[in-house]
């Protein structure tokens, strides 16, 4: 039957295209439903046929495929396994948490680019082939830059146009890619490809700006806090998720991701102490946790992959739900600024109740669901012996702890009361934060089902007496030194500042060495003209002294009086034409 | 919002009494105590040589977050501009 495979992308391009002719409560049903039923259908309707026995080894069922006749290629667009299929249901999920969430917005634009997002995200991800997967690749980033543009301020039109160029050039880099290995391979099968060759690094670093790898993250710290409080909900669950993807089906077991990875846990996390912003202190954390998930696909072992897949798993859902949570400040008190807010838990409890059930799965507390994933990442690194890498993700633990576990909920809700008193969230806001914040729960506390999805066949429980007193004794005295510091009066305060980061590189070097050479264009442009002019000059004073110039013809008439004579001629013309 | 300045007669909420606060943070205090003890009654199970180090996981938390937020105070020094800093002359 051909419902069996209907690519899941195809549900939410038509119902983008429905969005148009509908309006109201049945655009809202348009727009709930497009995620729901594309979940159930492939929930029942799709099976991935062999689950996979080694990490090497994924076996894959055959797919659904289309030939465009002219070129007489196929494009794959339905390839069926465990790892894909795991991030099929995951996508649908976010992406019907973020539908809900944006239910009260009447913006048609965000609304279809939402859907035109999850679903080409969708398509990325069962895209059996390169071609395919780099036409999803540039919709996914021409679909989410609107969701940076609905905010309509020219802060937020500029940030969409730098972060367009990232996602544009890694989807170049992509095809070049993609072009170099079909020349050396004569494959453009989406398998395992690792870091042999040109292809190999071209389709690793385009993967790289998407996952956001050190120096390569600036478009992420840029454009997501700059996004509207929907839209951040959106993109924070499928670009980078996707990179993960990628990489874990490209690129398991390279090791050079192990030290990337390592680096993108370590280094957001100082600067997430001192970010005012809150949305771009949860971007920062965000670099952090897919910090985890590449050291895992860099580990490669059946455990550590699958600790990254489930990882990404349980990270969309609490992303969100901390996004989320922003975003309803941000909607209700206008800004999200820690240095201005404070006291909210009084007028929306139920939005700081979230919040924190979000920052505890951020932060793996057990009966969480970011500890039953992250912990498989972490017994996966001290396996491998990857000692470093360990105490630095085990630092990158605690700190996580330190600024998105305790730093959001804290200074947007407790701290000092800053005499604000918005509204509690709207409805729809809040039963897509409470979908989410059940969710997180439901996976720490059963984490079996979650489990079961898993690509790799690995027996691994996290909840042993050792993990649980470990990660308490980890976080408890993280939340310590969090008070300890501010009781010291040691902790940064939060002030209204901006921090450099990468982006200094083109947002300010760059059109300050522009203006420079702007400038010395001009200046040498100033030069030629003032030449020109001398001689030019020297040229009338030449005409002046020649006996000539006495004559009116010499002269230059001033065009007005040119027009005059023309018009005198042509109603002469015009009377002697009437005579005649 | 319309209901934002009805500070007069607000009621107290949880945390408006000092009593909470000092109530909370001792809660934490007495769970790091008990976890930091138990610690030495309970068998880990150990990977690495370094683990088996009394109350491994709870000095290195304190230590590791004391040492984030310090280093994070320096990084201040040197990334943290005006915040109108990227929107003059742009």
């Amino acid at each position: 039957m051909w419902m069996s495979s209907l690519p899941p992308f195809i549900p939410f391009f038509i119902a983008a295209a429905l969005v148009l002719v509908t309006r109201g409560p049945l655009r809202s049903l348009v727009l709930v439903a497009a995620p729901l039923l594309g979940l159930l259908h492939l929930w029942f309707d799709v099976q991935p046929q062999v689950s996979m026995v080694a990490a090497e080894t994924l076996i894959t069922a055959p797919g659904l495929s289309y030939t465009i006749g002219a070129f007489g290629y196929t494009l794959e667009f339905m390839r069926v396994d465990k790892l894909s299929m795991l991030f099929g249901y995951l996508f649908h999920i976010a992406a019907l948490m973020a539908v809900i969430y944006a239910l009260h917005i009447k913006d048609t634009i965000q609304q279809i680019a939402g859907l035109l997002y999850a679903g080409s995200a969708l398509g990325a991800i069962f895209a059996g082939d390169l071609i395919t997967l780099f036409i999803f690749w540039e919709i996914l980033a021409l679909t989410s830059v609107f969701l940076v543009w609905a905010r309509r301020t020219e802060r937020a039109i500029k940030t969409g146009i730098r972060y367009l160029i990232f996602q544009v050039l890694s989807g170049v880099l992509l095809l070049a890619g993609a072009i170099v290995y079909f020349d050396t391979t004569g494959t453009l099968d989406f398998n395992y490809i690792g870091l042999e060759g040109l292809a190999g690094w071209l389709i690793f670093i385009a993967f790289g700006i998407k996952a956001a790898f050190p120096l390569l993250h600036g478009w992420l710290v840029d454009a997501y806090p700059e996004a509207t409080e929907t839209g951040s909900v959106f993109l924070s669950a499928f670009s980078t998720k996707l990179a993960i993807y990628t990489l874990a089906r490209g690129y398991p077991g390279t090791e050079l991701l192990i030290y990337i990875g390592g680096a993108m846990a370590c280094f957001p996390i100082f600067y997430a102490v001192i970010e005012n912003d809150l949305r771009k202190v949860l971007t920062y954390s965000m670099i952090n946790q897919l910090g985890f998930m590449v050291v895992g696909v860099g580990i490669g072992t059946a455990l550590a992959l699958n600790g990254t897949v489930a990882h990404a798993f349980a990270h969309v859902i609490y992303k969100s739900l901390l996004f989320m949570s922003m975003g309803a400040v941000l909607y209700r008190v206008g800004n999200i600024n820690g240095s201005d807010l404070g006291g909210l838990y009084k007028t929306m409890p139920w939005t700081a109740t979230f919040c924190i059930i979000g920052a505890a799965s951020i932060s793996a507390f057990p009966l969480f669901s970011g500890f039953v994933a992250k912990s498989m990442i972490m017994s996966a690194t001290l396996e491998g012996e990857h000692f470093i890498t360990w105490l630095m993700l085990l630092f990158a633990a605690a700190g996580v702890f330190h600024h998105a576990g305790i730093k959001i909920p804290y200074f947007a809700f407790f701290h000092h009361d800053s005499g604000l008193r918005p509204a509690e969230a709207p409805n729809n806001m809040l039963i897509a934060m409470a979908i989410a914040a059940f969710l997180c729960i439901a996976i720490g506390v059963q984490p079996q089902y979650l489990y079961a999805l898993l690509p790799w066949q690995v027996d691994y429980w996290p909840y042993d007496l050792s993990h649980v007193l470990t990660q308490l004794q980890l976080l408890f005295f993280s939340a310590l030194a969090f008070v300890w510091l501010n009781k010291q009066g040691m902790y940064p305060p939060e002030l209204r500042s901006v921090n450099i980061d990468i982006e200094w590189l083109y947002r300010k070097l760059l059109p300050a060495s522009g203006h420079i050479a702007v400038k010395a264009m001009s200046d040498f442009n100033t030069f030629l003209l003032s030449m020109a002019q001398r001689y030019l000059d020297g040229c009338k004073s030449l005409i002046r002294t020649n006996s000539l110039s006495r004559y009116h013809l010499a002269e230059s008439w001033p065009t007005g009086s040119m027009v005059l004579w023309i018009g005198v001629i042509l109603g002469a013309y015009l009377v002697v034409n009437a005579l005649i | 919002m319309a209901d934002a300045n009805n500070s007069n007669n607000e009621k107290t909420y949880l945390f408006d009494k000092p009593r909470n606060v000092t109530l909370l943070l001792r809660t934490l205090y007495v769970i790091c105590a008990g976890l930091f003890i138990a610690d030495f009654f309970v068998h880990r199970h150990t990977v690495h040589a370094w683990e088996e180090f009394p109350a491994f996981y709870a000095i290195y938390g304190f230590v590791g977050c004391v040492l984030l937020v310090l280093v994070a105070k320096v990084l201040r020094k040197f990334v943290m501009r005006k915040e109108d800093y990227y929107d003059v002359d742009e």
